[in-house]
């Protein structure tokens, strides 16, 4: 009964949310909470195998299938406001209530006696039991079910399939769409550039430099550029200088020079002496 | 075991109401789902009551109904938005004259 009590209005309660709320996915989420809740009480019933059929299949596959088909569908497509029947938002919710009402007060009136219990059905296990009924009693119900389950499943697949309009297109075929491109207008026959890759940032969203110092507006994705997320390098060059004072490099002190001054200073008498300067400016 | 009938009254009528209030058809297919599980709550409970096993039996042919009932529902809906770039139900309206 604590089980009952705990739940019941929590399950009401997320019932109503798929009611009032805007966006499918949170309904899809709400209806897990309910299905869940429901699965705890199917144990509570001592239904132990419908509380794992229910977990199983509701909120396992059900559940997964329509966050599926929203995900396919446009997860934000919200609800149009306008009524095509006039009215019939009220009436529907007038006729709930009633429906409800009546439903709830006759319900209410009932007195079903004590529970009888299934502790002499379920003796031996409830899963024993349940499949004495359904390969006994049931077996037709059974047998029509694997029918049901191969329509449903072939229906699916002829719901969803589509017939290819156009031809497949393969690998040989844009290669030499690719060079009939370079034949009539040009177009460039190899692969794009690749985006920039500097010495403090390689990310996609840097365009490659040309020789001339341009950036190279190919290398980029144009999703980004239409984004307004494309970086441009002087806009990262701009505070090198500042990092060059902090650390106390001398602008004239090249990394370069000093791994190549030591083959040098076999050959000339004065470049040792240059040498020793860029060592004192490096570690002043 | 009333009160477990009468939870599983009131989620039906949720269910119901969300049938008829809602335009997206994703959403609907949802509220048929509540209404086929508030009646798998009755039939379970009536199987405590009365002490057999067939309400159980009859809740469990129900799922396996709703999950080949869920497939074939969701894969129309895909057929109609793919035609139609739209899930809500009142676009489709074809079959009117």
């Amino acid at each position: 009964m604590i089980a009952f009590w705990t739940l019941a209005p929590l399950m009401v309660l997320a019932a109503l949310g798929i009611l009032f709320v805007r966006k499918a996915v949170h309904a899809a989420l709400l209806l897990a909470v309910v299905m869940i809740s429901l699965a705890i009480l199917y144990a509570d019933l001592d239904a132990p195998f419908l509380f794992a059929v229910q977990i199983i299949v509701y909120t396992g596959a059900i559940l997964m299938l329509f966050l599926f088909v929203l995900m396919l569908v446009g997860v934000d497509s919200a609800d149009s406001v306008v009524e095509t029947i006039k009215g019939q938002r009220v009436l529907a919710t007038v006729g709930g209530l009633l429906l409800g009402l009546i439903l709830v007060i006759s319900l209410s009136q009932l007195t079903l006696g004590t529970a009888t219990g299934l502790d002499d059905a379920n003796e031996g296990g409830n899963i024993p039991a349940l499949a004495n009924l359904v390969f006994s009693r049931f077996v037709f119900a059974f047998e029509v079910t694997s029918a049901l389950l191969i329509t449903a499943a072939v229906g699916a697949m002829v719901l969803a399939h589509r017939e290819r309009l156009t031809p497949k297109q393969t690998q040989a075929d844009l290669a030499a769409k690719r060079v009939r491109d370079f034949a009539d207008k040009g177009a460039h026959l190899g692969p794009l550039p690749a985006p920039g890759v500097y010495a403090r940032h390689n990310a996609v969203d840097t365009p490659a430099l040309l020789p001339d110092g341009t950036a190279a507006e190919s290398s980029v994705s144009r999703v980004l550029a239409a984004r307004g997320t494309v970086r441009s390098a002087p806009a990262m060059a701009h505070d090198i200088e500042d990092l060059k004072r902090q650390l106390g490099v001398d602008t004239a002190a090249r990394p370069g020079v000093t791994g190549t001054s030591g083959a040098a200073a076999s050959t000339t008498e004065d470049v040792p002496a240059e040498h020793g300067k860029h060592d004192e400016g490096a570690t002043s | 075991m009333t009160e477990y009938v009468v939870l599983s009254s009131i989620l039906f009528t949720i269910g119901a109401v969300g049938v008829l209030v809602r335009r997206n058809a994703i959403v609907v297919f949802m509220c048929v789902e509540l209404m086929l599980n508030a009646s798998n709550l009755a039939l379970v409970a009536f199987a405590k009551q009365h002490g057999n096993l067939e309400g159980q039996v009859a809740a469990f042919f129900v799922m396996v109904v709703a999950a080949a009932e869920v497939v074939v529902g969701l894969a129309i809906i895909m057929t109609i938005f793919r035609s139609r770039r739209s899930a809500s139900v009142d676009d489709a309206s074809l079959l009117k004259f």
